[in-house]
C-alpha cells in the first residue's frame, strides 16, 4: 500500500500493460506446431464422431462426423494463421481482438478430440455434464476466494473450508437425514473456518499465507483425525448422508447439448447458477460490492468514507468460507457419498489457482475452473473410447493447460491492491 | 551447490564469524569483548520480553488443545462421562490415561525410550527422529529460502518427485564405485529439484505467471509424469509388474553413521552442511543480500540496480535443489529398496510448515524440521501402541505455527501482560 495512487483505470476485461506482447503468436506458433506433428503426423485416417444428442432429448441431433487427417491439416494451417496474424498486428502496435484466441483455443481443442477419438464417437453431452460435476466444487471454491481476496484477505485456506464442508455436511446429513441440514451444516462449518482465519489474520495480524497454509493442514488433521476416530467406527449411522436427487428442469432440459449439461442437475447446482449471478452482479453493481472492493483496494480511503474496515473483512471472509463450505457439501453429497479422508484431493488449490487464473473476478474464475472440470474429465471420456495418449499425460493435461494460459495467455495478474496487507488503523 | 560471485571484498565477514562462534561457545564471562557484551544483553533481553518463552508456551497450548482433543474422542472417557456425577475420579482417571499413554508413547517413540535396558536402545527413538527429520529440513529450506525472495514456492512435492526420479535413476542405472556413485546420484537429486524449481523461477521472470499456480500445477505434472515413467522401462524394475523402481546401487546408498543397528544415515549429516550453506548464501553472501533485497521490496531493489527477474530464476533453481536434496536423501538413505510414486509421502507440505515455524531462517528451519520429526516419529509410534491416528500430529503441529505467529493470544491465553498498547506486525 503506497501513498501515491496509481491513475490506472481497470477497465472490465484486462489491463493494458502488456501491450507489445509477443507471447500470443508465440503460443499459437507452439499450438501450430503441436497439431502439426500429432494432428498430421501421427493421425489415424479415420472419421470421428460427435455424439450431440443424449437418448432422451427432444431434439434429435444427427452425429457429426469429421475426418481426422483433415482436421488436423485445416487447424493447422489455422493456427499459424492466427500466429502470424496476431504477430503482424503486433507488430504495426495494433490490439488483437480478444475474440481471436478463443477461436484458437477452440480450434485446437476440435483438432484434439478429433484426432485422440479418432474411429470413435466421444458423447458430448456426457463430457460436459461431467466437467460441470467436476468443476462445481471448484467454482465454489474460487467464488469463495475471489469474495475474500477481493476484500483485501488472501484466501490459501479454500480447501480446509471445502474439507471442512465435506466433514460437516456428511455427518449431520447423515445424523439428521436430511441433505439441506447437511448444505446448510457445510455452509456454517466453511464459515467457522473463515472465522478462524480472520481472527488471524484481521485481529492479530499473522501473515495471511501462513494462516491459509496452516488452517489447511489443521483441518485435513482435524477431520483425518476424527474420521479415523470416529466415522470409521460407525459408517452407518455417522457418514452415510443423503444425497440430492437429479431434477429435470422442465422446458430448458429439453434445449440440445446445453438442455442435458445444465438443466439435469441436483439441487446444489442450481444453487450454485444463482450465486454466480448473484456474486457477479453485486460486486460491481450494488453497495456492498463497492464497499467490499473498496476495502480491498484501498482501506485508508475505505475508512476515510466512514467504511469499517475490519467488519467489512470479517464478514466478507464469512461469506467467502459459507460459499466454499457448500462446495465441500457438493462433493460429499453428490460426487463421492460419503467422507473421505482428505477427500477433497487438493480441490481447493485448484479453485485457488482459479481465482488467480480468473483475475479476481467472478464470472472469469467461474469459466477458469470450468475450463480445470473440462480438462479433467476430458481423460474419463477419452480413456472409454481409447486415446492413443498415455493416460498420465491426460491426467496432466489440465494442469499443464493451466501452466501454458497463465504464462502465455494471462501473463502479469494484479491483485487486489491491499490484498494481503493487514490494516492497522490510526 | 549455488556459486554466489561475491562483487566487494568480505568486509569484516570473519571477524562477525568469529564473535558469532565465540558467543556460541563461551560463557560471557570469559568473553569480554564488547561486541559479545551486546550480544549477551540482546539474547537476555529477548528471553526477558518473552520470546522463547512465548514459543514454549505456544507449544504447551497446543499439546494440551491436542489433549483435549485425545481424551474426547476416548472411549474409555466416554464411558466414564456417562456415570460423570456417580464417580468423577473415573472420568479424571480415564482422561489422564487417554492423553498421559498418548504423548508418552510420542515422547517414547521420539526422544529416548527408557522401557529399554540399555543406553543405545533407548536413544535410538532419537535417531529416528533425525532420520525423519532429514528431508523435512531440507525441503524446508527450500521453502524459506524462496520465502526470503517473496516467492511462495509450494512446489516441494513436484521437487522432490523429480528430484528423487533423477537420483533413483542415477543410483541404479549407473555403475560407478564407490563414494564417487552416492556423491553423483545426491548431485543427480539436486539438479532433478532445481530443474523443476527453475521452470517456474523462469516463467515467473520472463512471463510474469503467478508462482503459486506454477508450482502447484507443477506438483500434479511431475506426480503423474513419475506415474507414467514408473510404467516405462527407465524408472521401472524390469522384474516385477509393480510401478516401483529397482533398489538402490551398494554404492550409492548413503550409509548408516552409527553402524546398521540405526537408520540415521548420513544424509543427516548432509543437511546440517546444506544449513550451514544457506544461513552463509542468505545472510552473508551478496547474492543473499540481493534475495533479501528483492524480498523485501522489489520495486526497490530493481531501482537499486538488483537484477530482480533473475533473481527469481536463482532462488528457484536454489529452492528446487534443497528440495531435491531432500528426495536423495529419501531415496539413497531412508528408502533405498526403490520407491513409488508416493516417494513424496507429504514432505513437500510439510516443509511448507517447517519453513513458516522456523520464520524462514536457517537455523529456524533446521530446529522446526527437527521438532517436526520428532512428531512423525513419535507419531507413529502412538498410533502403533495407543491406537490414536497420526492426523493428531497434523493438529499439534498446525496449532504450533498458529499460536508462535500470535503472540497476542498466547499471552492473553497465559494472562501474561501485553507489551505495549497494540501489537505490532509479527511475522513477515
Amino acid at each position: 500500500m503506497t501513498l501515491t495512487t496509481t491513475s490506472e483505470v481497470k477497465t472490465h476485461g484486462g489491463s493494458k500493460i502488456d501491450r507489445r506482447s509477443w507471447k500470443l503468436p508465440i503460443a499459437f506458433a507452439i499450438v501450430s506446431l503441436i497439431s502439426g506433428v500429432l494432428f498430421i503426423g501421427f493421425a489415424e485416417d479415420a472419421p470421428t464422431g460427435f455424439n450431440l444428442s443424449t437418448g432422451t432429448d427432444l431434439i434429435q441431433l444427427p452425429i457429426v462426423h469429421l475426418p481426422a487427417l483433415a482436421t488436423g491439416v485445416i487447424v493447422t494451417i489455422l493456427t499459424a494463421l492466427i500466429a502470424v496474424g496476431s504477430a503482424f498486428m503486433i507488430s504495426k502496435d495494433r490490439a488483437v481482438p480478444k475474440w481471436i484466441p478463443i477461436v484458437g483455443a477452440i480450434l485446437a481443442l476440435t483438432g484434439f478430440l478429433t484426432w485422440a477419438a479418432a474411429d470413435e464417437t466421444l458423447r458430448v453431452p456426457e463430457l460436459l455434464a461431467g466437467s460441470l460435476v467436476l468443476a462445481v466444487p471448484l467454482v465454489f471454491g474460487a467464488l469463495g476466494g475471489v469474495i475474500s481476496e477481493r476484500v483485501g484477505v488472501v484466501n490459501i485456506a479454500i480447501e480446509a473450508q471445502l474439507l471442512a464442508g465435506a466433514f460437516v455436511s456428511a455427518v449431520v446429513g447423515t445424523l439428521t437425514g436430511s441433505a439441506f441440514a447437511g448444505l446448510f451444516a457445510a455452509a456454517v462449518a466453511g464459515m467457522l473456518v473463515s472465522f478462524l482465519l480472520s481472527v488471524f489474520a484481521i485481529k492479530y495480524l499473522v501473515n495471511q499465507i501462513i494462516v491459509g497454509v496452516v488452517i489447511n493442514v489443521l483441518v485435513s488433521g482435524l477431520t483425518g483425525f476424527l474420521y479415523s476416530t470416529w466415522l470409521t467406527d460407525n459408517p452407518e449411522q455417522l457418514n452415510n448422508p443423503e444425497g440430492f436427487s437429479t431434477l429435470s428442469i422442465p422446458i430448458l432440459s429439453g434445449i440440445p447439448i446445453i438442455g442435458p449439461v445444465l438443466f439435469k442437475q441436483t439441487l446444489i447446482v442450481y444453487l450454485l447458477y444463482i450465486i454466480v449471478a448473484a456474486v457477479a452482479f453485486a460486486l460491481y453493481r450494488t453497495r456492498w460490492g463497492l464497499r467490499l472492493r473498496a476495502v480491498g483496494e484501498h482501506p485508508k480511503a475505505a475508512d476515510t468514507v466512514g467504511i469499517n474496515v475490519t467488519l467489512t473483512r470479517f464478514w466478507n471472509v464469512a461469506l467467502a468460507g459459507a460459499i466454499a463450505g457448500l462446495g465441500g457439501a457438493f462433493i460429499t453429497l453428490s460426487q463421492t457419498g460419503q467422507f473421505g479422508k482428505d477427500v477433497t484431493a487438493g480441490a481447493g488449490f485448484i479453485a485457488l489457482a482459479a481465482v488467480i487464473f480468473g483475475r479476481w473476478d467472478p464470472i472469469k474464475a467461474t469459466l477458469a475452473a470450468l475450463l480445470f472440470g473440462f480438462a479433467s474429465n476430458l481423460q474419463n471420456a477419452l480413456s472409454v473410447v481409447g486415446s492413443p495418449v498415455p493416460s498420465e499425460f491426460m491426467l496432466m493435461l489440465p494442469y499443464v493447460v493451466t501452466i501454458i494460459a497463465v504464462a502465455g495467455l494471462v501473463g502479469k495478474s494484479r491483485p487486489p491492491a491491499a490484498s494481503g496487507t493487514p490494516y492497522i488503523k490510526g | 551447490m549455488s556459486e554466489p560471485t561475491p562483487q566487494k571484498p568480505e568486509d569484516q565477514k570473519p571477524e562477525d564469524l568469529k564473535a558469532e562462534e565465540a558467543a556460541v561457545t563461551e560463557t560471557a564471562t570469559t568473553s569480554e569483548t564488547n561486541q559479545d557484551t551486546v550480544r549477551w544483553t540482546n539474547a537476555f533481553r529477548e528471553i526477558a520480553s518473552g520470546n522463547a518463552l512465548l514459543s514454549l508456551l505456544a507449544v504447551v497450548l497446543a499439546i494440551l488443545i491436542g489433549g483435549v482433543l485425545i481424551a474426547f474422542t476416548d472411549s474409555d472417557v466416554q464411558e466414564a462421562a456417562g456415570y460423570f456425577f456417580a464417580r468423577p475420579g473415573d472420568f479424571f482417571a480415564a482422561i489422564g490415561s487417554a492423553v498421559g499413554g498418548a504423548y508418552l508413547a510420542l515422547f517414547q517413540g521420539s526422544i529416548y525410550d527408557f522401557r529399554r535396558d540399555d543406553f543405545l536402545s533407548a536413544i535410538k527413538p532419537l535417531t529416528q527422529t533425525l532420520v525423519f527429520a532429514t528431508p523435512l529440513i531440507a525441503a524446508g529450506l527450500g521453502v524459506a529460502i524462496a520465502f526470503r525472495v517473496g516467492l511462495f514456492n509450494i512446489g516441494g512435492r513436484g521437487q522432490i518427485i523429480v528430484g528423487a526420479a533423477f537420483a533413483g535413476y542415477a543410483s541404479f542405472a549407473w555403475d560407478l564405485p564407490i563414494v564417487i556413485h552416492v556423491t553423483v546420484a545426491v548431485i543427480m537429486g539436486i539438479i532433478g529439484g532445481a530443474l523443476w524449481g527453475a521452470i517456474a523461477g523462469l516463467l515467473k521472470a520472463r512471463t510474469g505467471a503467478h508462482e503459486v499456480i506454477v508450482t502447484i500445477m507443477l506438483n500434479y505434472v511431475a506426480y503423474y509424469l513419475i506415474s507414467f515413467l514408473l510404467r516405462t522401462d527407465l524408472l521401472k524394475n524390469p522384474g516385477s509388474n509393480n510401478p516401483k523402481t529397482p533398489p538402490a546401487a551398494e554404492n550409492a546408498i548413503l550409509q548408516p553413521i552409527f553402524g546398521d543397528g540405526f537408520k540415521l544415515h548420513w544424509g543427516f549429516v548432509l543437511v546440517v552442511a546444506a544449513t550451514v550453506v544457506a544461513w552463509w548464501l542468505i545472510d552473508r553472501s551478496s547474492l543473499g543480500f540481493k534475495f533479501r533485497a528483492v524480498g523485501l521490496n522489489p520495486h526497490a531493489a530493481r531501482v537499486a540496480g538488483v537484477k530482480v527477474e533473475r533473481i527469481y530464476i536463482y532462488v528457484m533453481l536454489i529452492a528446487g535443489g534443497y528440495a531435491g536434496l531432500a528426495a536423495s536423501t529419501e531415496v539413497l538413505g531412508t528408502t533405498t529398496s526403490g520407491f513409488t510414486s508416493g516417494v513424496d509421502a507429504g514432505i513437500g507440505f510439510d516443509a511448507i510448515t517447517v519453513a513458516l515455524l522456523g520464520r524462514s531462517t536457517p537455523w529456524g528451519t533446521f530446529a522446526a524440521g527437527i521438532l517436526f520429526g520428532a512428531f512423525k516419529a513419535g507419531g507413529f509410534t502412538m498410533q502403533a501402541s495407543q491406537g490414536i491416528p497420526i492426523d493428531i500430529v497434523l493438529v499439534v503441529q498446525s496449532l504450533i505455527v498458529l499460536f508462535i505467529a500470535a503472540p497476542p493470544l498466547v499471552r492473553a491465553v497465559f494472562r501474561l501482560p501485553q507489551p505495549g498498547a497494540r501489537a505490532k506486525k509479527v511475522v513477515s
